[in-house]
């Protein structure tokens, strides 16, 4: 069935942005253009006309960083509750990370994740295999079996690889595929056990901090690694003015890195922690306002390529708890959007800008054939309506947990409409 | 005048009016303790809970005592001896405990922030004994005591906190708790034993123990947790004992007739020579004393029995 978007701002990073219809056929884009008509011969109830006036039509978001929890945590999401948060949030693409349980390490788990995600039929599910098996930092997993199975990139995720040998040879290996190796910069000795920044409130507190220094030395690290293997190396939600400072110098001499930040990363800084409040408990944890605001400055000069949610539900007896007790992580899928326009309000970047980061900016880092509305890709289209202000209430998530820090948040930039493939999977109205 | 909230978890929530309304009520609980019958009725059919998550002796002692002293009726919970080893949460074991009409839970905990955590969770009254590094507000209020019943000051008091200051919820209820008073406050420890930015909160930072005791009126020695040698913050107990331990001469560096305090329990030879403990200066065991006087009036002050 034919889909026409009248009369929005279209903004397809590097391609178009301003005033423009979409036409939708047979699940792809079929034109972007003026004035455009439902295709021949598809006239009446087979064509469906959205009214876009004073909306934004964007390429689908894609976000390279959720955790859907399944195999194993459905308690705290389900592929299904997972994507319908992320369609009802604007993103048509996820990339999920390997922490299941079990850990997808293998053919099997990726296969099980494809079918629930196809089963589910909200937003592409694109699989993030485990760099060792278990993900426990000692043998590398079966990579190439993990490609062919459908996997994306390969990252032990929470568990950083300790070993640099093991990560040196993870980084060559994958070469041999041209698949990004993704870290989570942190290293545990010198975390030792912390739950929040190291700083002035962890001290007030009483809390264990983590020094930025524990990101800042794991960074030095893969970008050495990366320097000397020639690997793609993706940086996950880097939270420190120093990571910012050398992923900036790497890519001036030509390392192939890419980095994401996330949103909770440039919305609040490590105050957020204060009362012991469990829903601003994330790993790396919220820093310092110096640090937020070099994050900012690495989105406007480009060292950050990737704004990435890190959505990681946890049910409400997970962080109903003492502070240190409590799990890392917030969900992020259903507040990305407004969090990243407010960038734009601020005066961080343009709004295409915004949406790069949101869109072809992600689907560069992981050579996903998404975040565009170019003739013939497939049609993964969001309507925003930017204008819209709304106050944040958990109790409306389709994720299955309501873990954020910004309930109450009054913001600006609402999702309308998400297509997939040429399909509604969420309409707000 | 009363004190007006449920819960006692931390010294940094308190007002000055208020430390000072505790310290005068623990005044009028003191005497009761000297008495042939060490006993008053204030809290009579009143049921106070200690719920212990750590090993204690005298802080779980001293709350039992004052407990049964204002005549409530006191039980003892520790996790080893319930159902917490099976894996049930903070607030679930707490939410039992009031269900069974609990007046006043005291809480110790290995994690910071379980006592608020406890008390936005409960409606009984909470009183923290004690949660990770955080704080030991009762341990601060009978330090203020001692120093007060000494006739000190604090206005422009000069207090040497000395040790393990970033691992001690002692120090960090001290430091709110003097700042708050207007006194002058010195940390000193080796620099792996000093939080970051810890000038903010009201303390000059000292390295050299013999400097900072420089014509202090009260040194208030921290406990050495021994187990922490293993995580390279002090390379020997000896280098630890011959650079940051109290000594008779150390003492005098300080103002004549200054106070020697020290939380409990001391380690003798290490953090404090056995002659300095048991000198005239000390008034370790006053601490302890006192210790029950101040657990008496917040016990009542938050009985709501006034």
């Amino acid at each position: 069935m034919a889909i026409l978007i009248k009369g929005g701002q279209v903004i397809d990073p590097g391609r178009v942005n301003g005033p423009a219809d979409v036409l939708i056929d047979n699940g792809k884009i079929l034109a972007v253009g003026q004035n455009l008509a439902p295709p021949a011969g598809k006239p009446g109830p087979s064509a469906t006309i959205i009214d876009a006036r004073g909306k934004l039509v964007l390429p689908g978001l894609v976000d390279l960083h959720v955790h859907l929890r399944e195999p194993g945590f459905e308690y705290k999401e389900t592929i299904q509750t997972g994507t319908a948060a992320a369609v009802a949030g604007g993103f048509t693409s996820v990339c999920c990370m390997p922490n299941t349980s079990p850990v997808n390490d293998n053919q099997s788990i990726t296969e099980f994740i494809l079918e629930q995600a196809r089963a589910a039929g909200n937003a592409h599910v694109f699989p993030v295999g485990a760099i060792t098996k278990g993900s426990e930092g000692k043998e590398l997993a079966e990579i190439g079996e993990l490609r062919d199975a459908g996997c994306v990139a390969i990252s032990d995720d929470g568990q950083p690889v300790v070993n640099s040998l093991i990560m040196r040879r993870a980084m060559e290996y994958a070469l041999a595929f041209d698949l990004p190796v993704i870290d989570h910069c942190e290293d545990l000795q010198l975390a030792e056990g912390g739950c929040m920044n190291e700083g002035l409130v962890s001290t007030q507190l009483g809390l264990p901090g983590i020094p930025s220094a524990a990101e800042d030395v794991m960074v030095a690290r893969n970008l050495a690694l990366a320097e000397l293997t020639k690997a793609r190396l993706h940086l996950a939600h880097l939270s420190t003015a120093g990571s910012v400072r050398m992923v900036r110098a790497a890519k001036s001499r030509g390392i192939r890195v890419t980095a994401e930040v996330c949103p909770h990363h440039f919305s609040l800084t490590e105050e957020a922690v204060r009362g012991f409040n469990t829903h601003a408990k994330m790993n790396p944890p919220l820093r310092t306002w110096q640090d937020v605001q070099a994050i900012k400055e690495g989105l406007r000069d480009g060292t950050i390529d990737v704004i990435a949610t890190d959505h990681a539900p946890h049910a409400v007896q997970d962080k109903q708890q003492q502070f240190a007790a409590a799990p890392n992580g917030i969900v992020g899928l259903e507040t990305a959007l407004p969090l990243t326009l407010a960038l734009v309000e601020e005066g961080v970047l343009s709004l295409e800008a915004a949406v790069a980061k949101l869109t072809a900016e992600p689907a560069r880092a992981f050579g996903l054939s998404k975040g565009s509305l170019a003739p013939g890709a497939d049609a993964d289209v969001v309507v925003v309506d930017p204008e819209a202000h709304w106050e944040v209430d958990p109790a409306r998530f389709r994720s299955k947990s309501r873990n954020t820090p910004f309930a109450g948040w009054k913001v600006k930039g609402r999702v309308i409409t998400t297509i997939v493939a040429g399909r509604v999977v969420y309409d707000a109205a | 005048m009363s004190l007006k909230r449920k819960d006692l978890v931390s010294i940094a929530s308190l007002t000055p009016d208020e430390i000072t309304l505790i310290l005068e009520t623990a005044d009028s609980f003191k005497e009761v303790s000297g008495r042939e019958i060490k006993k008053v009725p204030a809290l009579r059919g009143k049921t106070v809970v200690n719920l212990f998550f750590e090993p204690s002796t005298r802080t779980r002692t001293s709350f039992e005592l004052a407990a049964k002293r204002l005549s409530a009726d006191v039980i003892n919970f520790s996790p080893s001896s319930s159902s917490v080893v099976k894996g049930e949460t903070l607030l679930d074991t707490a939410r039992n405990i009031e269900a069974m009409q609990a007046d006043i839970i005291v809480l110790r905990h290995p994690d910071a922030g379980a006592a608020e955590t406890l008390a936005t969770g409960v409606k009984s009254s909470v009183i923290n004994a004690g949660d990770g590094w955080h704080e030991h507000p009762t341990q601060a209020l009978l330090d203020l005591f001692t120093m007060r019943e000494k006739n000190l000051n604090f206005k422009g008091l000069r207090v040497a906190i000395v040790g393990d200051i970033a691992h001690s919820r002692v120090a960090r209820s001290n430091i709110f708790a003097l700042s708050k008073l207007g006194a002058e406050i010195r940390a000193v420890g080796p620099p792996t034993m000093i939080p970051v930015h810890l000038d903010r909160l009201g303390a000059r930072v000292y390295y050299d123990l013999n400097e900072a005791l420089r014509g202090v009126d009260v040194i208030m020695m921290l406990r050495l947790q021994l187990e922490r040698q293993g995580r390279a913050l002090f390379p020997s107990i000896r280098e630890y004992s011959r650079l940051y331990g109290l000594t008779a001469e150390r003492v005098r560096l300080a103002e004549a007739g200054a106070l020697v305090m020290h939380p409990g329990p001391v380690n003798r030879g290490v953090e404090m020579a056995p002659e300095v403990a048991d000198s005239f200066s000390s008034v370790i065991l006053d601490q302890v004393a006192n210790g029950v006087a101040i657990r008496m009036g917040i016990l009542y002050l938050l009985s709501g029995a006034n």
